[in-house]
């Protein structure tokens, strides 16, 4: 081969490269007809997601730092806030470190943000929208709707707001799950594991499920409901045996976003990790007002994954990152 | 002390577990959306052949194992140990029964071996893909039978005994492939 290499070419195929565009086409038009307005925000930031399980790549110009967005959240409730009504954007996403079968640092997201809408509402839109893509393209079965609370004790017989650490600890040892170094007082990380390891194989491939009403500890950007116990307002769709959405009833408090930020920040230090700078103009955003919305990222490699029956995200990208 | 962080792991990745060097045979990367990222790996522990499962929170490191592969010529065996040398540099090491429990049945003097050593001692012993050994002892054959494939055991000088088919006589040199144990050709002297 006089040294040369045959990684030039696509990852993907050509009836892939095809599908795509057409799926694309067919979101647009999707959204057009329920006058959802397309959007093209920056991929750069000069503030960052404090998320303590994200890491953004850090790039610069000239002296000044920026971060390569991990998902159009923050610019997309800015326009909401400045009045834009319904939108949504596809653009790619990067996230540091994260690369697998299903994972490539870089990324398509689908993000839409409803006014008005509901998490229950926003979970129809999801539903409506997966449906039309798949018409004619997958089977689908009828979704189903599970609380959190609900999945984790069906699968695990723990209630996953009840059970301490090393009980969740030990639903993973009787599972021969091996329990990581550090994670034995981390009870968001071992009911993370539960998740991956212990739930999601159950999880009927054909059909979309939702999960929705999470911790309060994984919150994340969700409204939180009171009650016995309060749930955070954010919801989770898997198909194909993946995660493939995540949405939330919107946060609107600018006071509650701000020490959410915080936890996030002392977290991220504690576990000795960098502390990027918080969206101030975000959080400018919020003190004007977020209207009451609902908004969903959903990865739309994984959907591609879905209805390519791929095994591998790589084959559904164009280059995927040992081809970028 | 060279360590890999997780996202370096990949299949084929030496890495030492509880002391003991192991191979990374499967790499899968798991994350929740919002959550904590793990790796969950399937290793096989190269001192015992065992496989199990383990699972890294990601970002997390591991030691290296100082484990290498070098091609070297089978010498002699001594009664306790083997003997092989690194033709270039005439360097000698001697791996104990453990390290030639599966390779030394086709053990030859003069033949190239894989050998990995781990912090500089043999590990394990890998023979030929394909030794040709001589047949000590077999059966006569019985002619008109090779039509049926017919087969029969044949002790070759290493002591191994393979299936050979029923035409290849004692004192022929036959070759076979070691990953299967079975019986290629004969081999004319």
């Amino acid at each position: 081969m006089n040294g040369a290499t045959r990684d030039w070419m696509p990852s993907t195929s050509a009836e892939l490269v095809r599908l795509r565009g057409r799926v694309l086409r067919d979101i647009r038009g999707w959204f057009w007809e329920r006058d959802v307005t397309e959007v093209d925000t920056p991929a750069l930031s000069s503030g960052a997601a404090t998320d303590p399980n994200i890491t953004s790549f850090a790039v610069r110009n000239g002296d000044t730092l920026y971060y390569l967005q991990t998902s159009p959240e923050f610019p997309m409730k800015r326009l909401l806030a400045a009045g834009s009504g319904d939108i949504y954007q596809v653009c790619h996403v990067f996230r540091e470190g994260e690369a697998g079968t299903r994972h490539n640092p870089e990324f398509t997201m689908l993000e839409w943000y409803r006014v008005g809408l509901d998490m229950h509402g926003m979970m129809d839109d999801v539903e409506s929208l997966i449906g039309a893509i798949c018409a004619g393209r997958r089977r689908v079965g009828r979704s189903v709707r599970i609380t959190y609370r609900q999945l984790m004790t069906d699968v695990t017989g723990l209630d996953p707001f009840g059970a301490d650490e090393a009980e969740l600890a030990g639903a993973l040892d009787d599972a021969g799950v091996d329990l990581p170094k550090g994670l034995e007082g981390d009870r968001d990380g071992l009911l993370d594991l539960v998740l991956a390891a212990l739930v999601e194989p159950t999880l009927d491939p054909e059909q979309p499920v939702f999960v929705h009403d999470f911790p309060v500890s994984q919150a994340a950007l969700a409204r939180v409901r009171p009650g016995m116990p309060p749930v955070a307002e954010r919801f989770e769709l898997f198909l194909g045996g993946m995660e493939l959405a995540n949405g939330f009833h919107e946060l609107a408090d600018p006071g509650e976003q701000q020490a959410r930020f915080e936890r996030d920040l002392a977290r991220r230090c504690a576990d000795g990790r960098t502390a990027p700078p918080m969206d101030r103009r975000f959080l400018d955003a919020l003190r004007a007002g977020l209207p009451d919305c609902s908004g969903v990222a959903l990865g739309l490699d994984r959907l591609m994954m879905f209805l390519a029956g791929a095994d591998s995200i790589r084959d559904v990208l164009t280059f995927d990152i040992s081809r970028a | 002390m060279a360590t890999y962080s997780t996202s370096e792991f990949r299949s084929g990745l030496k890495i030492l577990i509880d002391r003991d060097p192991c191979i990374i045979v499967e790499n899968e990367f798991v994350k929740p959306g919002k959550g904590q990222a793990f790796n969950r790996v399937r290793i096989r522990n190269l001192k015992t052949g065992r496989v199990v499962d383990k699972t890294f929170k990601s970002g997390d490191s591991v030691e290296a194992a100082d484990v290498v592969d070098t091609d070297m010529q089978y010498l002699y065996a001594d009664g306790e140990f083997w003997h092989f040398m690194v033709p270039d540099t005439f360097e000698q090491y001697a791996a104990d029964a453990n390290a030639v429990e599966v390779a030394r049945q086709w053990l030859k003097e003069q033949d190239v071996c894989q050998v990995t050593l781990w912090n500089n001692s043999p590990l394990t012993v890998t023979p030929p893909n394909f030794v040709e050994l001589k047949i000590v002892q077999t059966d006569p054959g019985v002619r008109g039978d090779t039509a049926q494939g017919g087969v029969k055991p044949a002790t070759l000088e290493t002591g191994a005994v393979v299936k050979v088919p029923l035409f290849v006589e004692e004192g022929e040199v036959i070759k076979v492939d070691t990953r299967t144990g079975e019986y290629v050709s004969r081999v004319k002297e």
